[in-house]
């Protein structure tokens, strides 16, 4: 279980490793209080959706799901992306409305990244790799939590790195965008030092 | 045009206001129920092209396997066998089962049948499959004196995906003849490199096992220097063990070992 | 096709890239780029599924309640999808293969979704056709050249046909390995916006802490 969840962290990081959610990623990265917030709504969201979905596909999609009814052979497994999806946007839809409730300033100060993370890749993206990974539903617990943290560290730090460019004397045509993704592209080549780390 | 005719009701509905309930409802519902019907209609009707897909792509890696080994093609002209003979083997015990027809037993669907198959400890699954079937199908070519060629069906979990292969021994059940896998989802350009003929050729005359039996078949990181090791991918490490533990986990114990082991006592 | 409309065409390919200026569909940009049989089967895949889901968003639009009209967008670009990768197997089996999880991710590309917000739901149906048409290309145009470098330097070969002869194979060819590596894409696609900028200043962002010269400091 640990190993999962320091391999989603480092060695499998969904921003750096992967390239999941890039485009949120450069988009919301300028600032490191709007990627601290964004990365905690994330982790939020993983950590319920993954373990949620392998519900949804242990129990309604795969082929037996439905022998309890008398049709053993009936195999769904071809809607597992709209039924992934449908959760994802239902689980933040529901976080938006108790955020509002509960935590207003919280909800405030997000504002509009929450709607945004339901087209994040990374949330589906961990989903999928829950399933094509076999996880049970512990270790999906872990892979939510893990792959989210990852995620959010990756922002976080970028936002930093981006936050001290704004000062640099870059070219005009580098400036930005540009560099952003030169940036992105250093800081994987950093993490991909993480790849032969095993625990002992 | 009556008042509560079909179309009538239609454009009534549409004149709603977008956020009163019954609009909102209905939008949901109608949208859903395209969408869905659209989807099952498309996988439905596709699924037998996709099975045969599946199923030809496994045959041409077989027949692509077997043409490649040198001698064989002779040793099928002698015999006048003309393809491999299909058996399927109780893994447990190692024995073939007459019992269960080699044609039409469908390898795949066990590998996820609960009833067909016996789940695997974490310590024991190097794999990583989860359960291991009960009964494999093994692909045999007897030539006129003695065992020619073993064919065994292997998977494993790789990096991010299923790799599904076929494994050839030679006669004496312990060098490699070849790997063919036919089945994988690793990463584009780097895991997908274990397909590359180049490094697949690699495997030929590995020896599958050391004297004492045991399995010691690996693909090393950078190059190979002894018989049962092979060359390494930079870049698809985890693939390549992916590689690796699926077929050491099939040599072994849990998979064909049994099989094999019978199959030399009968032989030698 | 009036002016004003081919406009909606042209425009994405390179004045409003939703790659290299709008920010969107990057993950995908990166790892299918390592091939160009890949990157071209991707780029259709996703040139369809954008055209037809901003038609398909716009024709509905009037009707659209705002309470649920993300879900619905979603719902229509995920079943498009799972259409698209059920023919995919169907027909072009070796390529779905390579292509794995990555066709399933269009789901999310922002590209579709984005297009669909912005565009789709205020525009009517031609013009939200060509727009999704004009992104699908701007898109692709950017995937074939950075999967053209890639495959190029890193393995000797364009659309699986040696170009570059291998050493490993009696050329005179040393691959860029770095180019197989998805950071690589990152750099490519850097340099790139960077030529485009540098030909099209109107996309330079602005320097909120120009370096003031010492000519200046000193003067005061």
């Amino acid at each position: 279980m640990i190993e999962i969840l320091l391999k989603s962290v480092f060695q499998e990081n969904l921003a750096l490793t992967f390239f999941l959610g890039i485009c949120t990623f450069l988009a919301v990265s300028k600032r490191v209080e709007t990627a601290v917030g964004l990365g905690v709504a994330m982790i939020v969201v993983q950590s319920l959706t993954v373990p949620i979905n392998y519900l949804i596909f242990q129990g309604l999609l795969v082929e037996g799901a439905w022998a309890w009814v008398g049709l053993p052979e009936v195999d769904l497994t071809y809607l597992k992306l709209i039924s992934f999806i449908g959760v994802i946007a239902a689980t933040v839809q529901i976080m938006e409305m108790t955020l509002e409730r509960y935590a207003p300033t919280l909800h405030q100060s997000l504002g509009v990244f929450l709607p945004l993370i339901t087209v994040n890749c990374a949330i589906l993206g961990g989903s999928l790799f829950m399933v094509e990974r076999r996880y049970d539903l512990p270790e999906s617990v872990v892979y939510g939590v893990g792959s989210g943290v990852g995620w959010a560290l990756a922002i976080v730090a970028f936002a930093a790195i981006r936050e001290r460019l704004r000062y640099a004397d870059a070219p005009e045509g580098l400036r930005g965008l540009g560099l952003a993704f030169i940036v992105t592209g250093l800081m994987s080549m950093g993490f991909s030092a993480f790849v032969g780390v095993t625990l002992p | 045009m009556s008042r509560n005719s079909p179309l009538a009701l239609w454009r009534r509905f549409l004149a709603l206001p977008n956020d009163s309930r019954t609009k909102t409802l209905g939008v949901a519902f109608l949208v859903s129920l395209v969408a869905a019907i659209a989807v099952s209609t498309t996988s439905v009707a596709l699924k037998p092209r996709q099975e045969a897909h599946i199923q030809a792509a496994r045959e041409a890696n077989l027949a692509a396997m077997v043409a490649t080994l040198p001698g064989l093609a002779e040793v099928m002209r002698e015999t006048g066998a003309e393809s491999l003979e299909t058996v399927v083997v109780a893994l447990e015990t190692g024995q073939i089962d007459p019992t269960i027809d080699a044609a039409t037993y469908d390898f795949l669907s066990a590998q996820s049948d609960p009833t067909l198959t016996q789940p695997l400890a974490a310590s024991e699954d190097t794999a990583k499959i989860g359960q291991r079937p009960n009964f494999a199908p093994v692909y045999i070519l007897r030539g006129t004196q003695r065992l020619a060629l073993v064919v065994l069906p292997v998977y494993g979990t790789g990096y991010q995906s299923t790799i599904r292969a076929y494994l050839a021994l030679h006669g004496d059940l312990a060098t490699i003849a070849a790997l063919s896998i036919y089945e994988q989802g690793e990463t584009p350009g780097l895991g997908t490199r274990i397909t590359d003929p180049a490094w697949q050729a690699l495997w030929s005359g590995k020896r599958a096992s050391d004297n004492a039996g045991e399995v010691t078949i690996v693909v090393v990181r950078g190059a190979a220097t002894t018989a049962n090791e092979v060359d390494g991918i930079t870049g698809a490490t985890r693939s390549t063990t992916g590689v690796t533990n699926l077929v050491q986990f099939w040599l072994g114990d849990l998979g064909y070992g049994p099989f094999l082991a019978w199959l030399k006592a009968e032989e030698f | 096709m009036r002016k004003s409309q081919l406009h909606h065409l042209t425009a994405p390919l390179i004045d409003n890239n939703p790659v290299t200026l709008q920010m969107l569909g990057i993950c995908s940009a990166l790892a299918v780029t390592t091939a160009l049989d890949t990157a071209l089967i991707m780029s259709l895949a996703l040139l369809t599924v954008l055209a037809t889901a901003s038609t398909l968003i716009s024709l509905i639009k009037a009707h659209l309640p705002s309470s649920i009209r993300l879900v619905v967008q979603i719902t229509i670009i995920a079943s498009l999808v799972i259409v698209t990768d059920q023919v995919l197997r169907a027909y072009a089996f070796e390529i779905s293969q390579r292509l794995s999880v990555f066709v399933g991710l269009i789901v999310t590309n922002c590209i579709v979704l984005g297009r669909a917000e912005a565009f789709a739901m205020h525009n009517p149906v031609w013009p939200s056709f060509l727009d999704g048409v004009g992104n699908g290309l701007g898109y692709g145009l950017i995937l074939m050249i950075v999967a053209t470098i890639r495959e190029l330097f890193g393995s000797g070969a364009l659309f699986g046909v040696t170009v570059l002869p291998l050493a490993t194979e009696g050329g005179w060819f040393e691959p860029l390995g770095f180019m197989l590596l998805a950071p690589s894409a990152f750099f490519i696609i850097g340099l790139l916006i960077w030529g485009i900028r540098t030909r099209r200043p109107a996309q330079i962002e602005a320097n909120k802490f120009p370096i003031i010269s010492q000519a200046v400091v000193e003067k005061t």
